[in-house]
């Protein structure tokens, strides 16, 4: 029966050419826009860390005195940890691992001559950061928790740092010279950049930073090497508390790895325990229940990184579709009812409301086929237009195989839809009163 | 023209109606909407920096010790100064459209947040960097000799310095700014000059009227005061000039690192600073002219259905004594009335767009004079669509009155 239907629906369209090539064009021109922001919106706000994600978390406190107010356009102090807290947390070792971290840019003199010294992008972390986050390790592995405490001159370099300094990638034992201090190199990781970088503080571009090497994060603060992003203090300059140690600046991230429910409950009911002895002693003025530990996914939408214009490209684009929607059941509607005759021939034969409709149904799924195939083109046009933009996320504006398939099944989705209402109008014809018309 | 039987007749198709018209009604919504805010960005797009951008390059060098910063910056602006077609090599620490290096909020009052003014862009500048800028003075002093003063870290301690207009008519209105003074915790300006217009170096991220907040310090060369150098040359030699000036950086300094990305002209970095701009309004239009297209794509195929449906009707008409004119009219005004039902829903969703609009994105009201306009782009829209098959109608004979189907 399908095959059938099939058979007359491609008759139908071929009849009128120029009419099926309009509907075509539209829901092309439709689905294409939408998917180029669709898939755009899909690749930003995808998992980092697929297989890892759903064991990481990331725990914030509240130290801001009560009264503090923040301006409008300034970032949120209390989204980094202030140096005591991550090192209180770190030292209570209540989750199966936990790191904490700050990104920072360091000059890098390469080993070989002639080549130019460049900036290069890293982060100052604890041991565990290689296990947490799952680094793969080429050569060599990380620092102990001992190096930590000792404050060793350790550095752990991504493949192409080890090979742009060195020429190649096995330098474990070999002396890396980054800022203005030498390093011994105890281990090289494979390319590591998950977009976005969750990890990252937020005033950074997290789509298109990567880290380049890593370093023991109490070389960074021995050595009051430079970091990244936001660090807020909020005490006055003259008290003792601000400085990167200071329990009146924050510029810490800190992740770590639960793998229960329950042991997400006790870290939560930890956190809410760590600052009601803050306030206890005196250092935190908020209410306890505002720590609070979010997942991965959660902490992105938390952070929001989608920019206001691709939010409203989106919409724009789906409200395109729209109007090509529009368009299309007014010509559908058009075209199924000029076909009266034969719909009520088909009835008077024995056909049922169904029938015509499952038909009917079948010609604009064919349209949406044809439509999406367009629609595939033209997002593929749209995707390489936003790959030239330059924006941080531009490079990641690829279509997967979900977004392939999603492409057709939009389309297909768009186009029945579009023909709900002229196909049930056509069905209601009286077939008698049609054909005695006739 | 009678315009009773066309209603007669749009009561028979009330459903196709209904859809054109609310396609009609979307896309004059949209229209405005997407009209209203290409020319915000235009309006963003053409920020008025104050400076003679054509004349200007800046070039940054970082990599070394505080300490070296003197050293450096009297090697490089001799260096600089020496490369053939530069007019001035002079010190600044930002440029309008170039990296944000110092910005904070000001108060009335020394120390405390409690009359705050506002968010500004600290301009640090060295002798001659004010006249190589090109900027306008329209109250007050020039910065003379002594007015230079170091600064360590930040900005200097105790400074005269240059506000915006736009500044001065925030923090101090109805007043002359000459003379007053204000704080950033406790470093102390004191105003004593007024510049015509000055962007901040990341005018975009704040509000359209906060652009300008920017403040000329006048400061002596080293500390926070190194390695940005604002390079004039006649505007045909710029490019040149920077790229020779590159060049000349290894000579000149050869343990420094050349800022690859920030060392550009100013019209570069413009272009570059409001390309997504640029985008935008591109994707805009784009979107704009397709949903137009579509439209009028629509309407096309419904009055061409709607003609073959009624060639019988209107060769009774015409054999009745109904001209060519007549039944052309009759098409474009049926096509009048679809679209003024369109136009009339869509003014109110456009109000309704722009609302929702405004409470996500930080966006003005629509002016009112937007939608006058987006009606006539969409009558118009709507008798170009409606003209062809309205014509084709017009050429139906007579004699397929006399004929059976």
């Amino acid at each position: 029966m399908i095959a059938y239907y099939v058979d007359l629906a491609l008759r139908s369209l071929r009849r009128s050419p120029v009419l099926t090539g309009l509907m075509v064009l539209a829901i092309g021109l439709g689905i294409g826009a939408s998917m180029t922001m669709i898939t755009v919106l899909h690749v930003m706000t995808d998992d980092p860390l697929p297989g890892r994600s759903a064991h990481l978390y990331t725990p914030h406190l509240d130290p801001l005195p009560r009264d503090y107010h923040r301006g409008e356009n300034s970032p949120d102090p209390s989204d980094n940890l202030t140096w005591p807290d991550a090192m209180g947390l770190l030292k209570a070792k209540r989750a199966v691992r936990q790191a904490a971290m700050a990104g920072g840019t360091l000059l890098a003199r390469p080993a070989q001559d002639g080549l130019q010294p460049f900036y290069v992008g890293g982060r100052y972390a604890t041991a565990d950061i290689f296990a947490l986050f799952g680094l793969r390790f080429e050569y060599g592995g990380g620092w102990s928790s001992a190096d930590d405490a000792a404050g060793a001159h350790v550095v752990v370099l991504a493949d192409m740092l080890a090979r742009k300094l060195f020429g190649r990638a096995d330098v474990v034992g070999r002396t890396a010279h980054l800022g203005e201090l030498d390093y011994r190199v105890i281990g090289v990781v494979a390319d590591w950049s998950p977009a976005p970088q969750f990890y990252a503080d937020n005033t950074g571009t997290q789509y298109s930073d990567t880290d380049r090497f890593f370093l023991p994060l109490s070389v960074a603060i021995d050595k009051d090497l430079p970091v990244n992003g936001n660090q807020s203090g909020w005490g006055s300059d003259d008290k003792a508390g601000s400085g990167k140690r200071g329990a009146e600046m924050s510029w810490l991230q800190f992740w770590v790895e639960l793998d229960t429910p329950a042991q997400v409950a006790a870290y939560r009911q930890y956190l809410v325990d760590y600052s009601v002895e803050q306030k206890a002693l005196g250092r935190f003025e908020r209410p306890p229940t505002d720590a609070k530990l979010y997942s991965l996914m959660g902490w992105l939408a938390h952070e929001n990184l989608v920019p206001d214009d691709v939010q409203l490209q989106l919409w724009l684009a789906l409200g395109f579709l729209f109007v090509c929607m529009l368009n299309i059941v007014a010509l559908l509607l058009a075209k199924f009812l000029r076909r009266g005759g034969e719909i009520s021939v088909r009835r008077a034969l024995g056909a049922r409301r169904r029938d015509i409709f499952a038909q009917l149904a079948i010609e604009s799924a064919l349209i949406g086929i044809a439509g999406g195939a367009l629609g595939l083109a033209i997002a593929q046009l749209g995707l390489w237009s936003v790959r030239h933009r330059p924006d941080d996320y531009a490079r990641l504006a690829q279509m997967d195989p979900t977004m392939l398939a999603g492409t057709f099944v939009l389309a297909v989705l768009a186009s029945v839809l579009a023909s709900l209402l002229p196909a049930w109008r056509a069905c209601r014809i009286a077939p008698a009163l049609q054909l005695k018309a006739q | 023209m009678q315009i009773q039987p066309i209603v007669a007749a749009l009561r028979r198709h009330r459903l196709a109606t209904l859809l054109i018209a609310m396609e009609i009604a979307l896309a004059c919504a949209v229209l405005c909407n997407a009209f209203f805010l290409v020319a915000q960005r235009m309006e963003m797009i053409h920020t008025n920096s104050g400076i003679d951008e054509r004349s200007l390059a800046v070039l940054s060098v970082n990599g070394f010790e505080p300490s070296q910063a003197a050293d450096v910056n009297a090697r490089m602006l001799a260096g600089l100064q020496a490369i053939p077609g530069v007019q001035s090599a002079t010190l600044i620490n930002q440029v309008p459209f170039g990296p944000q290096r110092a910005a904070a909020g000001v108060t009335h009052d020394p120390g405390g947040y409690k009359k705050l003014i506002g968010v500004v862009d600290f301009v640090l500048g060295g002798p001659g960097t004010f006249k190589a800028l090109g900027l306008k003075l329209v109250e007050g002093r020039l910065p003379q000799a002594d007015d230079y003063q170091p600064a360590v870290s930040f900005v200097p301690n105790d400074a005269q310095v240059l506000v915006t207009r736009a500044l001065a008519e925030h923090a101090w209105p109805g007043e002359s700014p000459l003379g007053k003074d204000f704080w950033c915790d406790k470093f102390h300006f004191r105003v004593i000059g007024v510049v015509d217009h000055f962007a901040r170096a990341q005018p975009h991220q704040y509000d359209m009227a906060q652009a300008e907040w920017t403040v000329f310090t006048p400061t002596a060369p080293g500390g926070s005061l190194s390695g940005t150098y604002l390079l004039r040359a006649r505007p045909q030699d710029v490019q040149r000039v920077l790229r020779d000036a590159k060049a000349a950086v290894a000579k000149i300094a050869p343990d420094v690192v050349l800022d690859q990305e920030d060392s550009k002209t100013l019209g570069d970095l413009r272009t570059d600073y409001f390309e997504t701009d640029r985008i935008m309004i591109g994707l805009l239009l784009g979107v704009v002219v397709l949903m137009l297209g579509v439209t009028a794509l629509g309407i096309v195929g419904l009055t061409s259905f709607w003609v073959g449906q009624r060639r019988r009707t209107i060769g009774v008409r015409r054999a009745l004594g109904a001209t060519r004119g007549d039944i052309l009219r009759y098409f474009q005004t049926e096509n009048l009335l679809i679209v003024t039902i369109g136009i009339t829903l869509g003014m109110l969703l456009a109000y309704l767009l722009n609302a929702v609009l405004m409470k996500f994105y930080e966006l003005p009201h629509l002016p009112l004079y937007y939608l006058p306009i987006g009606a006539l782009a969409l009558w118009g829209l709507g008798q170009l669509a409606v003209l062809g098959p309205a014509l084709r109608a017009s050429h139906v004979p007579p004699v397929v009155a006399t004929r059976s189907v």
